[in-house]
This record gives structure tokens, C-alpha cells and sequence, in this order.
């Protein structure tokens, strides 16, 4: 064996090495090994590290990416992140060995006579281009569509959203986003007027407490949690997992606690109930800080196309608030949610205790929820009440999913109703969209058109007759794809695919294009603590990938916008960020400059004077403050927060004779929403090489049904047929199912309901009504 | 040439017999934890064949109580 082969096994096996010591890590925080195996960890060897995000959740780890003769050839954490502090869990590890797979989208492929053709890039765009022009032309602009993601960067989701909004001049712009966290963006915007976390992850370190509203942390947000139990080891902070599903956060957790689906807006209620009547309210910080609000009641589910809804506020006083309430003691709402009084009162004894700090952290189960803005207002409730916000250690905290979901779909809006500042509804950001985008004010429409589910079914009914879709895989994410497939493969609507593995959704498209993966690109996420990271292109992409910000652009200079997208494809990256961030000058959203983003791992905005701001609203850290008190929620006009009545209202769906169990769906930790990267990294694929239902180990029985045998999940939709899971990865409530959707092979999304928030519009995967058959 | 690593959790009484185990297995190097019942192990084998084995004999071995594969790579 030569010298350089040897040198890179060493070099491999010290990287295995690290893997499995950062692995069990975070499995055990604290953990010592011998010091010299450490200090023999890799530092480097010949290898060039590039910094940057993670690929994946929306956690934002800082990675450091070993490029050896123009391959990556090794991950590891940033050390100098603040966010994992050198940590990363089993995707993060092994981000890169998917690049190399052997399906991967190198060249654009174009329909021809049923199949797909090889074609140079510059035609597939001219393709493109046309048809979308062509498009406009005969059926008006509202006929085109384009579909982002979360895990769009912040330069890519900028041009998708000016050419669609201020070139083309349509609202038809939305992304997959809204399919998880869209409840969060109407949470924040009705209590606080101004969207995403006040705190940031340093909470972890200061809080007593972290209660887990329906989120599985250990599986979702790993390195959060193992800060979390580093600290639950370290100085005796408590973790209650507060579920409908046992997880290995319910395992690892001081206390689980179980409720029926739906309920928690219910115990959230009873929560504030015990605050008030144990006369817990912080009544300085809510007579000075808060108003309380209700809005309509019996809103619907939006299960029929075109539906809409709009809330009606009316404000209310704390008698009334706390008269409400009288519906929620303890002992009714322990009737339905089944969680003992006990319980309920356990949760409101630690929120109510004053000399005990409390973040509260969610992500799918509250925001994909048929009243997830509601459930959002909930918990702020408590957090309001009791004043416990917006300090180390005390807040309400929404993690999101995906790497950029607050970056570029929150921040720099790829909704349809947003802009990279406000709302396309408010006259004065449409003006200041238009100055920045040198564009004329009238060509941005004032009313918003579809968001996602909406968008598909107007595909399916033919009003969409051209949708592009970018880093996203929405006929395995979308839910009741049994609809929105067939509605994606007819002949009314042309379709354009963006992506860099062929995925169902690519199986359906007329035009795929090639884009680069992540390192193969220069760019900018932000992820959940409102932290803006950026990185600049670490290697070159196979073929003809192109990254899709680029692709936008030639599409749009292709269409006649020339003169609005002038920027350069070497650094179009930079000429974007500059672009958009004089959107968010000023005090309450400042972006931090490029050269500090190129220097650091990442800065929280609103970055001000050369500093991140750790939590908004509160005088003492945050400059924006500027109403001479303690705190300022300076989103509301009059500066204060909002407390909501908000009541239970049952799921849109829920089990009955014909189709007895709840359908939950999630995420496991080895593979990355709909797989189409994780399955292809060799390591992840094997630890878990396909979907499964768990059952409760009673149904199991009733059913008479053992652990992997095959059964058929059906609902009114569709079914999906898995192999059955009991007692393993995690254990559902009696009367329950789980299924994870990452496997396009078994598509659960067949299966789900397409009911959603009639605020926010985003679905609910976690609850709809399925039948079990042994097949 | 496949090289693996695992992280092993153990039962505490058995750590000696199961470091002794894992000490006459050819292509495995140890790192135990001083404060938790596990062990990292990375295995280095010639062939996807060897590596099998190998993964076999590790599950013979008494004491164990799980394994974690964490990473694997393979450098030919």
C-alpha cells in the first residue's frame, strides 16, 4: 500500500473515530474518553477546512467541511459555533457522501414525445423562459407559479420572490415552509406583531426548566438536546416531554407527559387558568406590557378548495379572559385530553413559580395543527402571564424545520403574502419593495394569492398552468398527495423541477433542471435563533449543475428583467445579500454586514452598532427598545403583546367506527424530510432503510399483529402499506399510529388530510382518522 | 476497504470480559469511555466480506448490550 493510501486511511479512521466519540456525545453529555485519543483526533492532515451551516434542520450547527484536490472528503462541527460548539449529530456527519451518488441530476433533462432528453442547460432555460412567457401571455400572469423552500438560501429565495412579484408581477409565490411553520410566523404576528423567537439558544444554558410541547428534540434537534441534558446533567435543569407519542426525548426526559391529540390547546388553557386562580400573573408586567384579544370561534378546517377566512379581533378585559377560563379547570380538561389533574397542575406549578425560569420549545406538533396559530397564541399566553419572556433562560421558543425556514421563507418572505419586508397587503412595504427593486409600485399586486396547498389544488383544477418548483419535493411532503400527484401529471400544467436527485416530483416534471448542492454554492441561511450564516462555494459541481439562484436569474434576464437581476455570476451571492438587506435597516431587524458574516459563524439580528441582539423587547439588550420600560414588544403599535382567548375546537378529523385510529406522521433522526439526500448517504440509508407504523403494544394485540409483519394504513384518501413497528423507535398513545413520511417508497402522505390552519394555512400531518388491515 | 466506527453500550459489570473480547478481534481499536458504560470501536477490514464477519463475532461477544453504527467509509 503506498504512503498516500496510508495516510488516508489514518486520516479516514481518525475521522471514524470522531464520529463515534461526537456521537456518543451527544448521546451522553459529559462524556470523558482518554485524553491522548483525543488530542489524536484529525486537525487537519492536508486538508483545507471550509466553514459553513449545516445542510439539514434548522438547528443552523456551524460544519466545517474538509476539501482535499477539490472533494469534500470529511465533515466536522465547528468548534467556534456557538450554536453546537464542535457537536454534530449522525446527518450532519455525513452530509457530503451524497453528493457523489450515481443518480444524481448533472445535466437538465427535457420531455420529449414521453421521455426525458439530454439538453444543454442554456436550452433548458431558454425552454423555461419561453414557456413561462408564453404562459402569461395566454392565460394572464396568475397562471404561473413558482415553489420554493426552507432550504432556499436567502440570495435564491430573494430573486425567486422579485421576479415573480416585482418583474412578473403576480403573488404566486410560495413554499414549503408554510407545510411547517407558517402557524409560527401567525403565532408571533398576532401576540407580539413581529415574527420569530425574542430569545436565542443561550437560553439553554440559564433555564430551569425546558417543557417540550409535542416535540421530539432528541430526534429533530439533536445538538439542542444534548446542551439541554448537558445542562440537566451538569447544574439539575429539568426536561418534561409533554406528547402524544413516546419518544426517545419522553426517555431521556425528567417527566413525560401523554395527552389525546388535539387537546393541548385545552391543557394550555387550564395551564392559565391555575395561574390565575393560584394567583401566579405577573400583574406589573400585564397591566404595562399586555392586552388581552378574542377572535371568531368555529373558524373551519379548509378541506374544500378556495376557502377563506379571515379573523375578526375584538378586544377583551381580564375578567372576561379569566371568566373564559372557568371552562378550563383542571379537572374538565383532564376529562378529554386525558392528563391527570396532577399533571395539569404540575405544568402551571413550574411556569407559575416566579423563582423558576422556563423556555418553552415546539415545532410540527403545534404548527401543523389545524389551530396552530392558535396553540402558538396559547403558550405566549403562559408566558405572558407569568412575564417569563424575553429573558435568559425565560421564553417561548419555535424551533423551525429546515435550514433557512426563518432566513430566506420568513425573512426574505417566499410567501405569497409577503415581501422582504411586510406584507404585499400594506401600501408602504409594497413601495419600498418597488424602490429597492427599481420596479413600478403597481406591478406588486396587493392581494395574496395562493399558499401551498391552494397553489396544488389550483394545479389540479388547471388555473396553474406553469409551476416551478425549487429544493422541494412537494408530491412526498404535500399532504393528500393522492390528489395532487394526478394533479401534477396532467397536461394543463407545465412543470418545472429544480433538483439535484430525482425525486417523485422530478418523475412528473417536463423540465428537470440540474442544481448544485449546497457546498457547491456560495450562500446565506438563517436559522431558528434568527442567526444569519453565510459560506462561500467550497467545491465545483459535477456536469452542468448550476446553483438555482443563477437559474432564476437567467431565467429572468431570458424573459426581458434583464436590467433588474445586473448581477454578475461570479459574485451574485454578495450583489444579492447586498441588495436585500437595506429591506431590514434599522434597529429592530438590522442584518449584519457580509464581512462579518464571512469572518464569524453566523450574527443575530437585529444585528446593531457591531452586535447580534440575544433577546428582542427587553431594554436591557435590545437597542430597539425605545418606550422607556423594562420591555417594549415595539411589533404592536401601542407596544404591547397580545393575551388570546383562544378555545378547543376538536381536530378536523378524528377516529371513529370506520376508521378507528389516530395517523400521526414525523421525522426519524437518520433521514431528512422526504430522504431524497439522506437515503442516498450509504450509512443513514442502512440505519434505517425504510418507513414502518408503530403501534401501542395493546392494539398490537387486538390486532394480532407482531412486529414487522406488513399492514395496510387506510384513510379517506388513500393507504399505504409498511411493515409494523412495536415498541422500538418510539411508542404511540393506545388508539394511535406513526408512521414517518421519508421514504417515497411508502408514501403516507397518500394518506394524510389536506386540513389546515384557516390562519396560517398550514396543514396538520398529526392528526386524521385511518383503519388498520393486516395484508 | 471498509472502516466503520460504532458506539457499544455495555453492561457495567461486564466491561473487562467485553474489553477482553473486543482486544482478540484483528481490525478493531477501543476507546472506552472513563464515566459511562460504552465504548467507541473502529474497525478497519480488507474486504465487505471481512467486515461482516467481523460485525458478527462483535454481536457474539457477552456483555453487550447495543451497537451503534456511527460512520462508515469505504477507502478503496
Amino acid at each position: 500500500m503506498s504512503q498516500k493510501n496510508i495516510d488516508r486511511r489514518s486520516f479516514v479512521k481518525k475521522m471514524a473515530t470522531a464520529a463515534a466519540m461526537t456521537a456518543a456525545a451527544s448521546m451522553f453529555p459529559g462524556i470523558i474518553f482518554a485524553s491522548e485519543q483525543i488530542e489524536n483526533l484529525p486537525n487537519g492532515g492536508n486538508l483545507e477546512w471550509k466553514k459553513g451551516p449545516c445542510r439539514f434542520c434548522g438547528v443552523g450547527c456551524g460544519i466545517l467541511v474538509g476539501v482535499e484536490n477539490g472533494k469534500a472528503v470529511a465533515v466536522k462541527g465547528d468548534p467556534n459555533s456557538f450554536v453546537n460548539k464542535g457537536l454534530l449529530c449522525v446527518k450532519g456527519y455525513h452530509q457530503t457522501m451524497c453528493i457523489q451518488a450515481k443518480d444524481r441530476l448533472t445535466y437538465a433533462l427535457v420531455k420529449k414525445n414521453g421521455s426525458y432528453v439530454k439538453t444543454p442547460i442554456s436550452e433548458a432555460l431558454d425552454i423555461v423562459a419561453n414557456k413561462m412567457k408564453e404562459t402569461i401571455e395566454k392565460h394572464g400572469k396568475d397562471a404561473v407559479a413558482m415553489y420554493t423552500s426552507g432550504q432556499s438560501t436567502i440570495p435564491e429565495g430573494y430573486v425567486a420572490s422579485k421576479l415573480m412579484k416585482g418583474a412578473i408581477g403576480t403573488n404566486n409565490l410560495d413554499c414549503n415552509a408554510r407545510l411547517c411553520m407558517a402557524s409560527a410566523v401567525t403565532g408571533f404576528l398576532t401576540t407580539f406583531g413581529a415574527d420569530e423567537p425574542m430569545g436565542c439558544y443561550e437560553d439553554i444554558n440559564h433555564a430551569d426548566y425546558f417543557i417540550t410541547w409535542g416535540n421530539n428534540m432528541a430526534e429533530m434537534h439533536p445538538v439542542l438536546f444534548s446542551r439541554m441534558l448537558e445542562q440537566k446533567n451538569n447544574r439539575g435543569a429539568k426536561i418534561i416531554d409533554f406528547a402524544t407519542r413516546t419518544t426517545r426525548s419522553s426517555m431521556a426526559a425528567n417527566k413525560s407527559i401523554l395527552f389525546e391529540p388535539q387537546t393541548d390547546l385545552a391543557v394550555a388553557n387550564a395551564i392559565c387558568y391555575e395561574i390565575i386562580n393560584n394567583g401566579w400573573v405577573n400583574k406589573l408586567f400585564v397591566e404595562k406590557h399586555c392586552n388581552f384579544s378574542k377572535g371568531s370561534t368555529n373558524i373551519g378546517y379548509g378541506t374544500e378548495d378556495k376557502f377563506k377566512f379571515k379573523d375578526k379581533p375584538v378586544g377583551i378585559n381580564f375578567e372576561e379572559f379569566k371568566k373564559f377560563l372557568e371552562d378550563y379547570t383542571p379537572e374538565k380538561v383532564a376529562k378529554y385530553s386525558k392528563v391527570s389533574v396532577k399533571d395539569i397542575k404540575y405544568l402551571a406549578n413550574i411556569y407559575g413559580d416566579p423563582n423558576k425560569k422556563v423556555v418553552s420549545y415546539w415545532c410540527m406538533g403545534m404548527n401543523q395543527h389545524t389551530r396552530g396559530t392558535w396553540i402558538n397564541n396559547l403558550v405566549y399566553n403562559i408566558h405572558l402571564l407569568t412575564g417569563k419572556i424575553s429573558q435568559p433562560g425565560n421564553g417561548p421558543f419555535s424551533l423551525t424545520g429546515q435550514p433557512s425556514a426563518c432566513g430566506t421563507a420568513r425573512e426574505v418572505g417566499t410567501f405569497t403574502h409577503k415581501l422582504p419586508k411586510g406584507v404585499v397587503m400594506n401600501e408602504k412595504h409594497r413601495r419600498l419593495a418597488a424602490k429597492i427593486w427599481k420596479v413600478p409600485y403597481e406591478n406588486i399586486p396587493s392581494k395574496p394569492t395562493y399558499h401551498a396547498t391552494e397553489m396544488f389544488r389550483a394545479v389540479d383544477r388547471g388555473d396553474i398552468k406553469f409551476i416551478w418548483t425549487q429544493v422541494t419535493n412537494p408530491l412526498v411532503s404535500l399532504p393528500k398527495t393522492s390528489r395532487y400527484r394526478p394533479g401534477m401529471e396532467k397536461d394543463s400544467c407545465f412543470v418545472v423541477v429544480s433538483d439535484v436527485f430525482p425525486t417523485p416530483t422530478s418523475d412528473v416534471a417536463d423540465v428537470i433542471l440540474p442544481a448544485s448542492w449546497h457546498i457547491e454554492k456560495g450562500g446565506l441561511y438563517g436559522n431558528s435563533e434568527r442567526r444569519t450564516q453565510h459560506w462561500d462555494k467550497m467545491i465545483e459541481g459535477p456536469g452542468d449543475t448550476t446553483p438555482d439562484a443563477w437559474m432564476t436569474i437567467e431565467v429572468a434576464k431570458r424573459m426581458g428583467y434583464g436590467d433588474l437581476f445586473p448581477y454578475s455570476e461570479e459574485n451574485h451571492v454578495e450583489e444579492i445579500y447586498n441588495e436585500y438587506i437595506q429591506f431590514h435597516e434599522g434597529a429592530k431587524h438590522g442584518m449584519a454586514p457580509l464581512e462579518v458574516l464571512k469572518k464569524e459563524s453566523g450574527a443575530i439580528w437585529p444585528y446593531v452598532n457591531g452586535k447580534s441582539t440575544q433577546w428582542r423587547f427587553n431594554a436591557k439588550y435590545d437597542p430597539a427598545c425605545s418606550n422607556g420600560e423594562d420591555f417594549h414588544f415595539y411589533g404592536k403599535p401601542d407596544g404591547k403583546a397580545v393575551i388570546w382567548q383562544r378555545p378547543y375546537e376538536p381536530a378536523a378529523e378524528s377516529p371513529d367506527q370506520e376508521f378507528p385510529f389516530w395517523l400521526n406522521t414525523g421525522r426519524v433522526i437518520e433521514h431528512w424530510h422526504t430522504g431524497s439526500m439522506t437515503r442516498r448517504i450509504p450509512v443513514l440509508h442502512k440505519a434505517m432503510p425504510h418507513a414502518y407504523v408503530e403501534f401501542h403494544p395493546d392494539d398490537a394485540k387486538t390486532l394480532g399483529i407482531r412486529n414487522g409483519e406488513k399492514v395496510k394504513v387506510t384513510s379517506r384518501r388513500g393507504s399505504c402499506t409498511l411493515p409494523a413497528s412495536i415498541n422500538q423507535r418510539g411508542l404511540p398513545t393506545k388508539g394511535q399510529v406513526f408512521v414517518p413520511f421519508f421514504d417515497e417508497s411508502m408514501l403516507i402522505n397518500d394518506v394524510t388530510l389536506d386540513a389546515f390552519c384557516p390562519i396560517s394555512k398550514e396543514p396538520d400531518y398529526k392528526k386524521c382518522a385511518v383503519k388498520i388491515e393486516r395484508v | 476497504m471498509p472502516i466503520k466506527s460504532y458506539v457499544l453500550h455495555y453492561e457495567e459489570s461486564k466491561r473487562e470480559e467485553l474489553v477482553k473480547g473486543l482486544q482478540k478481534l484483528q481490525g478493531c481499536e477501543i476507546i472506552p469511555a472513563q464515566n459511562h458504560a460504552v465504548i467507541v470501536l473502529v474497525t478497519e477490514t480488507e474486504t465487505e466480506e471481512l467486515d461482516n464477519k467481523l460485525y458478527h463475532k462483535l454481536l457474539e461477544i457477552k456483555g453487550l448490550k447495543h451497537v451503534s453504527l456511527v460512520s462508515g467509509f469505504d477507502t478503496k
